[in-house]
Order: structure tokens, then C-alpha cells, then sequence
């Protein structure tokens, strides 16, 4: 079963013109219990507004959200502030979000506070035990954010999304701002934590490479919409649609050949206004003229393999039944 | 697409020809100093070395990556060749930049006006901080060519009309007319990159130039550069963290760390090959270079900003890979055993 189920997720925002921005359009997906799905895109995908509305962080316009059996779209106040111990964020910029005035030991106490988990002293206990898990130094607690390096601070970060023992984290470009060299002691870092804690992470990034290294299905987002999602190394092995392949191998790679790419044209079209049928049609080199009618449903292709979704046109979708 | 670089052959001379540079040797000619030569340099913020005895060359046609972490130096290195460092709290102690055989370090800061532009430009990160907001594109693209060129206004804006159309703007005559706040980033980098090589300079330093961009527009604007230089004979000297991106794009690398270059070679030869403990452990620790899921092997420790860079060689608290001298004395950068072209900074390398 799963731990997190999207059905028909759209979030629109309004416009500053009147156009209304389609951020999200009628996402549906799953997450299982301890798995890590990887969601990548380029900026304005939608990947983050996903992310966020999958927390109701930010409030879904219309579809379904399940966790743990329980369809938190429904829920008020007293009920996600229950459901939140157990779904938690860490974002790009650790400092950005570690309040400065407050001491490491209180920054990571805090969801512990907030929810009225624990005397002063297991809280105590209960931060030294999360310092030593995120591999910071003994005496972290009684000093100030500003204190420690970016790489540091990330650690803080995940310490406190790890407080209440959550079953579910969102990381939002949680290693995009990072030095290579520490950037890899980040991944091993969550590698390590979902292993021994049995954490799903919702992994975003518009970082392929590393979306690869820790995802076990990826998820391609493009002007709000999953184009095609399936496990990792069918989606790095065997990409489907033409958007993911372009984007493969758009990454620069050591011993990878410029004449071997895909190369794209164009940028990602303005989410107030989509282009009618399938969005990347415009940029797509292998665009027919069914792509800039009809919208391409998101499925399994005929002559696909199982759980590989994808949506487009050259790929037709088996039909049902 | 080849009127540019037949321009600055006929405003030049010694400039190489569109057939010359593609043939261009890999690394610099022996016999002729290349174009651009950092001697020695040296720059102090506040009694601490920054960057340290950095020597690098680039020659016409070349692409050379510096690359390094955050805190290595890299970016005050780009800023001191066209003397926009921040002086007198950042400034140039010892060494010298040499722009055909003529020391920038040297030149009253009049002349470095006509250096700017003219012979060397610079592009940066993020567009939108060095773009004007309140002037339309062709204004900004236009001024430059008013600045460095005998045109008339109407001249130039016909000039940065093709200018914007070379570097791949889409609807260049409508662009002119527009803000800065009305493209994309991507599009915002290609009216940089008109406008730093309105004069045909003959050194184009970038600064991290894609780092803010999406993938797929990375590779637009990195492709953009490459065809420019190799068309027009310019050399680029590329700043950035992206290893890949050096890989794919550049003709030789420097590696920097702790303000020193480590090692220098040919990106391919470094590639293959990298003899610098730090080098292999960076590329080593890449999630590309290793199986999906597997425990990557990561460099402990953290980058020392300047001032608290340790004795001896910058790495060796964070070295796999140590010896006795390493903490003792700083390892000189010297050719590495059989390849006379790459040079490493280490007392073990690999």
C-alpha cells in the first residue's frame, strides 16, 4: 500500500495579469512506505509547488491526497498539525530557513516543542541523539546557526525534519546549493538515514545525476505535468519521452561527446499561457501533428514495460480494457 | 556567421584565421607567448594571500576551465585579469597579467577602460545584476559598440541588431526594444554575452556564466560560446564548479584549491588521468562516476577559507593520501611523470 497517494493534484495560482498561472495540472502519483521517488525538472515545472502541496504547505486547488490511509485534503487545522509529525520538509537554503537567533539544540528542538512532544529533558536526549545521527559535532547544540558551514546547516536542517520521527520527508534541492565534496557527504547522509529509518523522501532536483544516485523511481515534471515517471534505471537507461531523453542528455558528462546530444531549442513556454496539446510540443524534435492538438494522456505504452508511464503521442497509450 | 571573425582579422592582423584556429594545436605554441599569461599571481585581502603563484595561459581559440570549489579563488582570479577587484580591501600583491605581452598590473586604470571591452570582457552569473533594468536591450547592446566603435547611433543599433541574432535571440528586432525584466534568464545571458563581444574582444572571461541556468539552456548558451570562439579566434578563459561542464567544453583545465592552482593539463589528459589527490577525489565523489545508490566516497572535512588554510600543502588535513612533507612544505607544481603538458601540485600524486 502506499504511504502517499496524489490523485488529480492542480495547483493554479492567480496571475498578476489575470492569467492564471497553472503551476500543477493533474498530478497522480504514489509513494511507497521507505521508497524515494525522484522528482525532476527545470525551474517552473511545477516540481516544487508539488512538493509543497503534497504537505499542504501549500494549498492543493483541486485533487486528492491520501497518507497513510487517511485523505488529508479534508483535514483541518488540529488534524494536519497531527498528520505534519509524520510528513517533514528540508529545504535548498539551510540558512534561509534556521532561524539565526536561535541555538542549533533549540532550532532542532522545535518541532518537538511545537507539538508538545517531551519534557525539556527527553527533548534534551532526544536532540543529542539526532546530532549524532546527522553526523554533527558533540557541542552543535549550543551553537548558532551562522557558526557552521553550508554543508552544516543542511545537517541542522535534516535533524529537525527527523525530530519527530516522520515517515515521510520532502527534500526540496536539499543538496543543489552545496560544494560538490560536501554535496556527497549530504547523499550519503540521507542514503544512510532512509536505510536505518525506513524513510519515503520525495527527492527534488533538477540535478539528474543525482536524482539517479538516490531515487528508486524518477518522476519528470514539464510545465506542471508528470511526462513520464517509472524506476530509476528504466527512466536513466531507457528514457521514453523526447523531453526526458533532451534532458539526459543535455547534462555535461565527462567522456560524453557534444555531437551525441539532443539539442533542444527554445525554453520552457509561459505557465499563465500553455501552448494547447502536449506543452513541449513547440521544442519537441520529433513533434507530429497530433502533439499540437490533443493533449497525450500519462500511461502505460502498448508496447511498454510495467510501471513505466509515459505521456506522448509516440507512445500511444494501450487501450483499456 | 563568419562576418565577425573576419572583422577583427581585418581590424587585428595578427589574429588567426577562421582555418588556423580550427587547426589550432591543443596547447599553446611553443615558440609565440600566448595571448593571455598569468604570471606569479598574487592577491592579498587584509594580509592574508587569497589566491597564490597562479600561472596560467590561454591562447587565441582556446577554451580553459579554472575550476574548483567555493572559497578556492577562482572567481577573484577572473576579476583581478580585468582589474575589477574590489582594491584596495582585495588587490594584486605580486605576478603579473599579461595581455599580448603587455602587463594589465601595470597600466594606469585610464587605460584599462580601453583594455575592457575593447581586448578582454567578462560575463557573469546572474545577467540580471549586470544589466541596467530601466534601458531597453538595444540600448545596452548598442552603447557598447558606441563606446569602442566610430559608428553613428543608428549604426550601432544596427550592429547590436546582429549581434543579438548572432548569439541566437530569438525576434532580434524585437528585442532591442525590450527590458531586461522581460526575458528569460537564458535569453538575459545571450544579450551578456552581445554585449560583451560587441568589440570582438579577443578574451572573454565567464564567470560561472550557466550555473543559474536550466540544463537544457546551459547547454544552449556553453554550445553558443564554443562555436563563437572557435569562429572568431577568441579565447575563453571559463570559470566554474561544474567538472562536466569542463569535461564537455574546454580545451585545457586548472584545478584550483586553497588559492593554488593544483594541477593543469589537458581536460582530457586530467580527465583520464587526474594525478592530484584532490582532483581524483573530486571527480571520484561525483554522483555520475559511481553506481546508483552506492555509498559515495566523499572527501571529509571542509574547504579552509583563506587565513586559515593550513602549512604545507592547502589539501592534506582532507588527503586519502598523505605523506610526511605534506604538512611541512607547500609541494611545488611541477610536469607530472611522462606528460611534460600536465603539471600537478602534490607530493604523491596518483
Amino acid at each position: 500500500m502506499s504511504l502517499l497517494s496524489a490523485r488529480n493534484l492542480s495547483k493554479v495560482f492567480p496571475g498578476k495579469g489575470g492569467a492564471p498561472i497553472r503551476a500543477v495540472t493533474d498530478v497522480s502519483l504514489d509513494v511507497a512506505p521507505g521508497e524515494v521517488l525522484g522528482l525532476v525538472g527545470e525551474s517552473g515545472c511545477g516540481k516544487s509547488t508539488l512538493g509543497r502541496s503534497l504537505l499542504r504547505l501549500i494549498e492543493p486547488t483541486s485533487g486528492e491526497i491520501t497518507f497513510d490511509g487517511q485523505d488529508i485534503t479534508v483535514l483541518g487545522k488540529a488534524g494536519m498539525k497531527k498528520i505534519r509529525r509524520d510528513m517533514q520538509i528540508v529545504f535548498q537554503d539551510p540558512f534561509g530557513s534556521l532561524n539565526p537567533t536561535h541555538r542549533v539544540g533549540h532550532v532542532i528542538a522545535e518541532p518537538l516543542i511545537v507539538q508538545g512532544v517531551g519534557d525539556k529533558a527527553t527533548r534534551r536526549a532526544r536532540v543529542a541523539e539526532l546530532i549524532d545521527l546527522v553526523g554533527l559535532p558533540e557541542d552543535a547544540a549550543g551553537r548558532y546557526p551562522h557558526e557552521f558551514s553550508g554543508g552544516q546547516r543542511q545537517r541542522i536542517a535534516i535533524a529537525r525534519a527527523l525530530a519527530l520521527d516522520p515517515k515521510l520527508i520532502v527534500a526540496d534541492e536539499a543538496v543543489s546549493a552545496l560544494d560538490v565534496s560536501i554535496q556527497s557527504q549530504i547523499v550519503n547522509l540521507i542514503s544512510d538515514l532512509r536505510a536505518r529509518l525506513n524513510l519515503a523522501i520525495v527527492f527534488i532536483s533538477h540535478d539528474l545525476s543525482v536524482i539517479r544516485h538516490v531515487s528508486d523511481r524518477i518522476a519528470v515534471m514539464y510545465l506542471g505535468r508528470v511526462v513520464e515517471i517509472g524506476p530509476a534505471e528504466r527512466i536513466m537507461e531507457n528514457p521514453q519521452h523526447p523531453y526526458t531523453r533532451a534532458l539526459l542528455s543535455a547534462i555535461p558528462r565527462i567522456g560524453a561527446r557534444r555531437e551525441d546530444r539532443v539539442r533542444l531549442n527554445g525554453e520552457v513556454p509561459d505557465p499563465s499561457a500553455p501552448p494547447p496539446g502536449c506543452a513541449f510540443h513547440g521544442r519537441c524534435p520529433q513533434v507530429m501533428e497530433v502533439c499540437r492538438k490533443t493533449l497525450p494522456p500519462l500511461g502505460q505504452p502498448a508496447d511498454g514495460e510495467a510501471h513505466h508511464e509515459v505521456a506522448c503521442h509516440l507512445h500511444p497509450v494501450a487501450a483499456h480494457g | 556567421m563568419k562576418e565577425p571573425g573576419a572583422q577583427i582579422d581585418k581590424r587585428r592582423g595578427q589574429y588567426m584565421t577562421n582555418s588556423a584556429v580550427q587547426d589550432r594545436p591543443r596547447s599553446p605554441d611553443t615558440g609565440q607567448a600566448p595571448l593571455l599569461r598569468l604570471e606569479g599571481l598574487t592577491l592579498g585581502a587584509g594580509g592574508n594571500a587569497v589566491v597564490e603563484d597562479v600561472t596560467l595561459d590561454a591562447a587565441a581559440g582556446e577554451m580553459v576551465g579554472l575550476v574548483g570549489e567555493s572559497g578556492c579563488g577562482k572567481s577573484v582570479t577572473a576579476l583581478a585579469i580585468l582589474r575589477l577587484l574590489a582594491e584596495p580591501q582585495i588587490r594584486p600583491t605580486a605576478g603579473r597579467v599579461m595581455l599580448d605581452g603587455r602587463d594589465l598590473l601595470s597600466l594606469p586604470m585610464r587605460d584599462m577602460e580601453g583594455v575592457r571591452g575593447n581586448d578582454v570582457a567578462m560575463i557573469f552569473q546572474e545577467p540580471m545584476t549586470s544589466l541596467n533594468p530601466v534601458l531597453t536591450v538595444g540600448d545596452q547592446v548598442s552603447e557598447a559598440i558606441l563606446l569602442h566603435r566610430d559608428v553613428s547611433r543608428a549604426g550601432a543599433m544596427e550592429a547590436a541588431e546582429a549581434m543579438l541574432a548572432k548569439v541566437g535571440l530569438p525576434a532580434p528586432h524585437r528585442a532591442l526594444g525590450r527590458y531586461p525584466h522581460e526575458m528569460s534568464g537564458g535569453q538575459r545571458q545571450r544579450v551578456m554575452i552581445a554585449i560583451a563581444l560587441a568589440c570582438g574582444p579577443r578574451l572573454l572571461v565567464a564567470d560561472e556564466p550557466t550555473t543559474a541556468l536550466d540544463v537544457t539552456v546551459q547547454a544552449q548558451i556553453l554550445d553558443l560560446l564554443d562555436d563563437l570562439r572557435r569562429e572568431t579566434g577568441m579565447a575563453v578563459l571559463l570559470i566554474t564548479h561544474d567538472l562536466g561542464v569542463v569535461a564537455q567544453y574546454c580545451d585545457r583545465v586548472a584545478v584550483m584549491y586553497g588559492g593554488r592552482i593544483v594541477e593543469q593539463a589537458p581536460a582530457d589528459a586530467l580527465f583520464a588521468h587526474p594525478r592530484h589527490r584532490y582532483s581524483q577525489a573530486l571527480l571520484a565523489t561525483m554522483p555520475a562516476s559511481n553506481p546508483p545508490g552506492a555509498r559515495l566516497p566523499a572527501i571529509a572535512g571542509l574547504v579552509p577559507p583563506p587565513g586559515k588554510r593550513p602549512p604545507g600543502c592547502a589539501y592534506h588535513p582532507r588527503c586519502a593520501h598523505p605523506v610526511e612533507s605534506c604538512a611541512a612544505r607547500m609541494p611545488p607544481l611541477a610536469p607530472a611523470t611522462g606528460a611534460p603538458d600536465h603539471s600537478v601540485r602534490c607530493w604523491n600524486p596518483a
